[in-house]
């Protein structure tokens, strides 16, 4: 019975491992993913590594020895995080400043060159994704209709919060139309400035060379 | 675990087992979430490829929408278990597709920039597999719903589509912030330049000038001497 259970178990987890989104990377690359998050955002990482075995031609389903270093920066390409995890990881972060979050990930590994497979699945939650409602429900006992509301609620937060970041990038928007614009302006008043100064000169130059050649 | 508590001593080994069971598989389901959102570079002359597995008759949408880089376009291709394509595109800026899964297996999505030598790209890419996973409690029981319960599920749908909504345009705004940006930039670099060569033809210009007729002298006398 209990060998059973055991089996069971053992069959859950490699079903597991076969949940959600997954890519291959070697063991040297470094990859990035971009979240676009509004100011006060949480958003949550998962992910779990699994190493290429030559042997079975297949991925190993827990690779202790791979540790993998997480970073993310936000927009002002300052560090918010910055951890060495194991194969298996967990991590969430609330966004500071509205903008692009850049998640990168890659494996302690010390190899130089060809290292071998990995492959992560990668599963990240934004916003109101990110919350667990399971969690909330049991904490503060909430009906079902209460919940539902409850995540309406939260809905309806994230989309002010993307709205107010909306009007934050159209300021960012006009600002530079704005630059060009008045670039574009004074390029040209400085251009006709600079015409005019350039042939005046140079006929009071030309006219002063002539004189002074006795060639007029 | 309350119950665990009633059974006799020899029945809590095997409960116990079973209730770690379940808290494998409920953290298996918690962990899983079926939908998932990203945006990512893809470098030029690369290919990127994604894997999901889909169980068979479930219904999966498939969005991807590139906000930076060159011509805004990329090669994108979803292939079943099969490695057969059931759906590809040449060079689109933004698309989305709907698909049921007719076996399960591992579904392959390839963004590819083998065309362009210089540009990367930034792709975003919105892949949900099956319904939105339900609330816990709600939406399980077998009675008809109330008027309330079926309201506040076609706000939460709404809303759900405000959202999707949302990303898109902020994803279209970013191309435009982008392209300003780079005609700002473009025009501060183009005036400098500008007028830099105006101030230097004027310059040479005179200087070839002079050189015609300070040239001209040392023939001139020569002429005088024939």
């Amino acid at each position: 019975m209990r060998n059973q259970l055991i089996c069971l178990a053992l069959v859950l987890c490699t079903l597991h491992t076969a949940c959600g989104l997954y890519f291959h990377i070697s063991e040297t690359e470094r990859k990035c993913f971009i979240e676009e998050v509004p100011d006060e955002t949480t958003v949550i990482v998962n992910y779990k590594v699994e190493l290429y075995d030559p042997r079975s031609n297949g991925f190993m389903p827990s690779s202790p020895g791979i540790g993998m270093h997480v970073e993310v920066r936000d927009s002002d390409d300052k560090v918010i995080l910055s951890r060495v995890y194991s194969s298996q990881g967990r991590m969430s972060f609330t966004s500071h400043t509205p903008g692009e979050h850049v998640i990168c990930m890659y494996s302690n590994s010390t190899a130089w060159f060809n290292g071998a497979q990995l492959r992560v699945h990668l599963d990240i939650q934004v916003g109101e994704h990110a919350i667990d409602y399971a969690n909330v429900a049991q904490k503060e006992k909430l009906t079902e209709l209460q919940l539902r509301i409850r995540q309406l609620l939260d809905q309806v937060e994230q989309i002010t919060k993307e709205q107010n970041y909306q009007r934050y990038r159209e300021e960012r928007f006009r600002h530079t139309s704005e630059s060009t614009n008045s670039r574009v302006l004074w390029w040209s008043l400085v251009q006709t400035l600079v015409l005019v100064l350039m042939g005046f000169w140079q006929m009071r130059h030309l006219k002063s060379f002539f004189e002074a050649k006795k060639l007029v | 675990m309350n119950m665990l508590h009633h059974q006799s001593n020899n029945n809590k080994n095997r409960s116990m087992i079973n209730a770690i069971v379940l808290l494998g598989l409920l953290t298996t389901l918690l962990q899983c979430s079926n939908a998932v959102e990203f945006t990512f570079d893809l470098a030029d002359n690369a290919e990127d490829c994604f894997y999901e597995e889909i169980k068979r008759n479930t219904s999966a949408y498939f969005e991807f929408q590139v906000s930076a880089g060159g011509q805004l376009d990329v090669d994108v291709v979803l292939k079943d278990p099969n490695n057969q394509i059931i759906y590809s595109l040449d060079r689109a800026t933004f698309d989305s597709h709907q698909f049921t899964a007719e076996t399960t297996g591992v579904y392959t999505a390839c963004f590819s920039n083998k065309f362009s030598a210089f540009s990367h790209k930034i792709v975003y890419v919105d892949f949900q597999v099956g319904e939105e996973q339900a609330l816990p409690g709600v939406d399980e029981h077998a009675t008809v719903l109330t008027q309330m319960e079926t309201s506040s599920q076609a706000i939460h749908k709404g809303l759900n589509d405000i959202l999707d909504a949302q990303t898109h345009h902020r994803l279209r705004e970013a191309q435009g912030f982008k392209r300003a940006e780079l005609i700002n930039q473009r025009v501060m670099v183009w005036a400098s330049l500008e007028t830099a060569s105006v101030v230097l033809i004027g310059l040479v210009q005179i200087l070839i000038l002079r050189n015609f007729f300070t040239d001209r002298k040392p023939s001139q006398t020569r002429y005088e001497r024939l």
